[in-house]
Order: structure tokens, then C-alpha cells, then sequence
């Protein structure tokens, strides 16, 4: 019998709150199913099983705040003789049977509609999985579809949600850096509208009760935010204080790996297409192979390099703060995988809500600044990560080659990178490996 | 497609790829990249909405044309229906 624990989701986090179980004893379950959501400090974070059984029993009740390790449930290999009594037969309304599913029967592949996960899921959001449109294999109601139609349904509240407080971008850009929470803020602008010269670091708060409005409803946003900078604030200040950085920049040429990838995109449908950080974060993966002491942690002045390459790529959240989600290895990933995974990816850091596997810890980070308009980033490295790479944004530069200047595009690389691992001179030529992959994009 | 089919289209599928932004403060002839913070993905993202939702692909090189809402609109209205 396996043991299903309270995943480490990061390597600062200790403990996280389980609030919601996906499943319920009897349920079968496969790798990579979602079972459970766990609130962190940082964020929601949907955690993946990964052993293939049926539940016996949860350990642990929703709402509990618990330390990493902790055992949450026991995974069996068959179906529990006795179903707990506190199985209510309402929650079976519907199902073919209230018998836990047969795994023999299972494994033949009898014509399964939706899976338990997703059954419960359906439960929770009050959907009707019987009238969602199933977009799986065969018809297949998915996790996804279930969502969806939720979302679908809480549509008109969310967007009357957003209207109540009307922002400028630059004042919810400010917002988000200071942490303040725009629906406290009186608006000296249009309409109300909160602008930029609103928000200051004092600024007086707004009473929540206006208009005979309902209560906010989000109250754990903006503790959320607070803990979010808080939990950022700690390991930044942890990484300044034990990581003696050293910082490298260059300038790399893109015009071939804009050029091909225009070229490329010619004959891709929409879904298909790439861009840029694509190749920017394969190039990086693959030129850790030059040099692996980039690549790995630092844990009380000891090294251990990673033979994986899992690039945490830092996407910054709308609602204020970074996340550094991981691409599990990146240096194998074809482009296309690695593309169709970072859309995915953003998305899901955009909603607020992360999978278990993508937290658990990168081996390096990557970050993109570049594409809101900056020339270089020269990064904070995530303890106990020893790199940081960061891209600028591109733009067209003189170029001197073969005598001739020419305007072409060009972005800066940076890296920061742990001077108790490694020195400047193999920092800059991870950096050229960089570049002279970038030169070559068909080959990445 | 009108233009406020276009209009609704637009405001449905940046809801998707960014559920926080208020569409409402973006003028029509303003980036959207810029106004939204939209990176190349969620921009990717967005245009793989319009292009499920009209059943037309959007090549690359008609992006510059969908940079702001009005031209978004534009060029939404002025495809010919689906075949």
C-alpha cells in the first residue's frame, strides 16, 4: 500500500492547507490524476498523485494546515473490502454503480464517461457532467471541460466583480508592486477610477461597505498578496544574504532565431506556432550540458549538480508578485512540447493556480523580463538554485560584421550566477554556449 | 461577423487569457499588449481564442493589424464568413 503525503511545493515552503479532497475512498486513481488542492502562502496549487491505485482512506480532513510529509491518504492497489459508512449515497447519484469500479473491468476498458476526479470536481462546481461537451479521448469528459463550463457559468459575476473598481493600468501596475489592493484605494480619476498618482504606499483606505454593495468576494486575495510578498521577500533576502552573485551580460544576435522562426510559423496553425522564449529557454537548458555547475543546488555550501535540467521559468502574476514554475526537462523537450507546456504553463500562473509537479523545485531559473520592455534583467537566483538567466527585450541594434554595420535584432543575456559554485569565466562561457545555440535555431 | 460580434468576441477571449484585466479602461486604439501587459504567449493565447472562435486561421503576419481593439475589430469584420 502506498502513501499519498503533503508535497514539498517549493523549497521554501513548510507546511500548506489541504482544501479540498478530488477524491474519496473507493476512487480509483492514476498518475498524474489531481486529488487534492492545497493553498500555500503563495498560491493554489492543484496536487497530482503519483502512484496508480485506489484510495483507501484520507488521513487528513479539508481545511488542515499541515507540514510537508505529512500522510494525507493510503493508495491500495485494489478496492477496499467495505465502503466507509460515511459514504452517502447521494454523492453515487448517477454513477453506473455504487461499487467501487472494478480495476479488472477497468483495465479491459469498458466505455468510462468521466473519471472519479473529474466526477467530483463536477460535484464541487455544481456542474452537470452529463451536459458538459467532453473534449478527451472518445468523447471523454476531462478536467478541463468541467472547468470550463464552470467558468463559463460564473462569467457574468467575475466580470461584474472587475467593473466595480475601475484602474488605470499604470495604477494597477503600482498596485501590484506596493501590494495594496486597488479596491481599497478612492479613486481621484474619471468616474471614480483609480489612477496612478491614487496610489502611494500610505494611501488611505477605502471602507469595503460602499454602495450597499455585498462584502468583497474574495476576502483571502489580499492576505494572499501579503503572504505572497512576504514569502518572496524572505527568500530574495535569504539568496542576497547567503549567495555571493556574481552578474555577466552579453549581447546575442537573433536575427536567425527571429527569422527562422518567422519562416517556421509560415506552415504552423495558430496552435502550433512558436515564439521566442521557446527557443531562449531550450537554448538555456541544453547549454547547461556544457556547463553543469549551473545546473542544480547549493545546500550549506555543497554543491550537487542536477542531471535533470527542470527550468523554473518566473511569471509574473497580474495580481502582483512572481512565480517561478518548472519546466521539467527542458533540454529533452522538443520544441513543440516545450511550447505547447509554456502555454499551458502561463496560463495556469496567470489564474493563480499551479500543479504540484510544476512547483517542485527547478534546477535553474529563467526569466523574461524583456518582454514588458526592459534591456536587461540582472536576476535574484532562487536559493537553493545557483543560476539565473535573464533576456532583455529585443530591439534593433548596430551591428558591425564583416566591416559593414547593419541594424539587427539583438537582446542582452544575463546570468547571475553562485560564486561558491562557480567562477566568471565558466559563467561566461555557459553564456556563449547560449548564444552560439541561439545561431542555430533549427538545430534547438 | 458585426462589430459588436467582434466587439463580444474580443472582450470573451482576453477574459480567458487574462482573467483580471478591465477591458473597459483599454482605449480602442491603445496596445493591448502594452495596456494589458500581455507577454508573447498570453498574446499567442488570444489570437489561438479568435482563431478557434471565427473556425479561421490568423497568420503571424497579420498580428501588427490586431494590435489594438479597433484593429481587432477591423479585421474581425472584415473576414469572409467561414466556409
Amino acid at each position: 500500500m502506498g502513501v499519498f503525503t503533503m508535497p514539498s511545493l517549493g523549497a521554501d515552503m513548510e507546511a500548506g492547507t489541504l482544501t479540498q479532497w478530488l477524491v474519496k475512498p473507493g476512487d480509483e486513481v492514476h498518475r498524474g490524476d489531481i486529488v487534492a488542492v492545497v493553498d500555500t502562502d503563495k498560491s493554489t496549487i492543484e496536487v497530482e498523485i503519483f502512484e496508480s491505485g485506489v484510495i483507501t482512506d484520507l488521513v487528513v480532513g479539508e481545511g488542515e494546515l499541515l507540514p510537508v510529509g505529512t500522510v494525507l491518504a493510503h493508495v491500495g492497489t485494489s478496492p477496499p473490502a467495505t465502503l466507509p459508512p460515511e459514504r452517502s449515497p447521494s454523492t453515487v447519484t448517477g454513477q453506473p454503480s455504487v461499487h467501487p469500479p472494478d480495476p479488472a473491468a477497468t483495465a479491459t476498458g469498458p466505455p468510462v464517461l468521466h473519471s472519479p476526479v473529474v466526477r467530483h470536481l463536477a460535484e464541487h462546481l455544481g456542474v452537470d457532467p452529463a451536459g458538459v461537451v467532453g473534449s478527451g479521448p472518445g468523447g471523454q469528459v476531462t478536467r478541463i471541460d468541467v472547468e470550463h463550463a464552470a467558468e463559463l457559468r460564473a462569467k457574468p459575476v467575475q466580470a461584474a466583480a472587475a467593473l466595480r473598481v475601475r484602474s488605470s493600468p499604470r495604477a494597477r501596475r503600482l498596485a501590484a508592486d506596493l501590494g495594496l489592493e486597488l479596491a481599497e484605494i478612492p479613486g481621484s480619476g474619471p468616474g471614480g477610477s483609480v489612477i496612478a498618482r491614487d496610489i502611494q504606499p500610505d494611501a488611505p483606505r477605502r471602507t469595503p461597505a460602499r454602495e450597499g454593495a455585498e462584502p468583497a468576494p474574495q476576502p483571502g486575495r489580499s492576505d494572499r498578496q501579503t503572504n505572497l510578498r512576504q514569502a518572496i521577500a524572505s527568500l530574495m533576502t535569504r539568496s542576497k544574504r547567503e549567495i555571493p552573485h556574481y552578474y555577466l551580460s552579453t549581447t546575442i544576435d537573433v536575427t536567425p532565431a527571429t527569422s527562422w522562426l518567422g519562416h517556421s510559423n509560415l506552415s504552423r496553425a495558430v496552435d502550433e506556432r512558436l515564439v521566442l522564449p521557446a527557443l531562449l529557454i531550450k537554448a538555456t537548458a541544453l547549454a547547461v550540458a556544457q556547463v553543469p555547475e549551473m545546473n542544480g543546488f547549493c545546500i550549506d555550501g555543497v554543491f550537487t549538480p542536477s542531471g535533470p535540467v527542470h527550468v523554473g521559468l518566473a511569471v509574473s502574476l497580474r495580481s502582483g508578485g512572481v512565480v517561478a514554475p518548472a519546466i521539467h526537462d527542458a533540454d529533452r523537450l522538443t520544441l513543440d512540447q516545450l511550447m505547447s507546456t509554456l502555454r499551458a504553463l502561463v496560463g495556469r500562473a496567470r489564474a493563480g493556480v499551479m500543479r504540484s509537479s510544476e512547483m517542485s523545485d527547478p534546477t535553474i531559473t529563467v526569466t523574461n523580463l524583456g518582454e514588458l520592455g526592459v534591456e536587461a534583467v540582472f536576476g535574484v537566483i532562487y536559493p537553493p538554485q545557483v543560476a539565473l538567466v535573464g533576456f532583455g527585450q529585443v530591439t534593433e541594434r548596430p551591428v558591425a560584421r564583416d566591416g559593414m554595420v547593419g541594424a539587427r535584432p539583438c537582446l542582452t543575456a544575463t546570468l547571475a550566477a553562485d560564486h561558491r559554485v562557480s567562477d566568471g569565466h565558466r559563467g561566461g562561457r555557459f553564456l556563449a554556449e547560449i548564444n552560439h545555440l541561439l545561431q542555430e535555431p533549427e538545430k534547438l | 461577423m458585426t462589430r459588436d460580434q467582434a466587439h463580444r468576441l474580443i472582450r470573451s477571449t482576453l477574459r480567458q487569457v487574462a482573467p483580471e484585466v478591465d477591458l473597459d479602461q483599454v482605449s480602442p486604439d491603445e496596445t493591448l499588449q502594452e495596456a494589458l501587459d500581455l507577454d508573447s504567449i498570453d498574446f499567442l493565447n488570444f489570437v489561438a481564442g479568435l482563431s478557434k472562435a471565427t473556425g479561421r486561421d490568423i497568420p503571424e503576419r497579420d498580428y501588427p493589424q490586431m494590435s489594438t481593439v479597433e484593429g481587432c475589430i477591423a479585421y474581425l469584420t472584415a473576414l469572409s464568413p467561414a466556409d
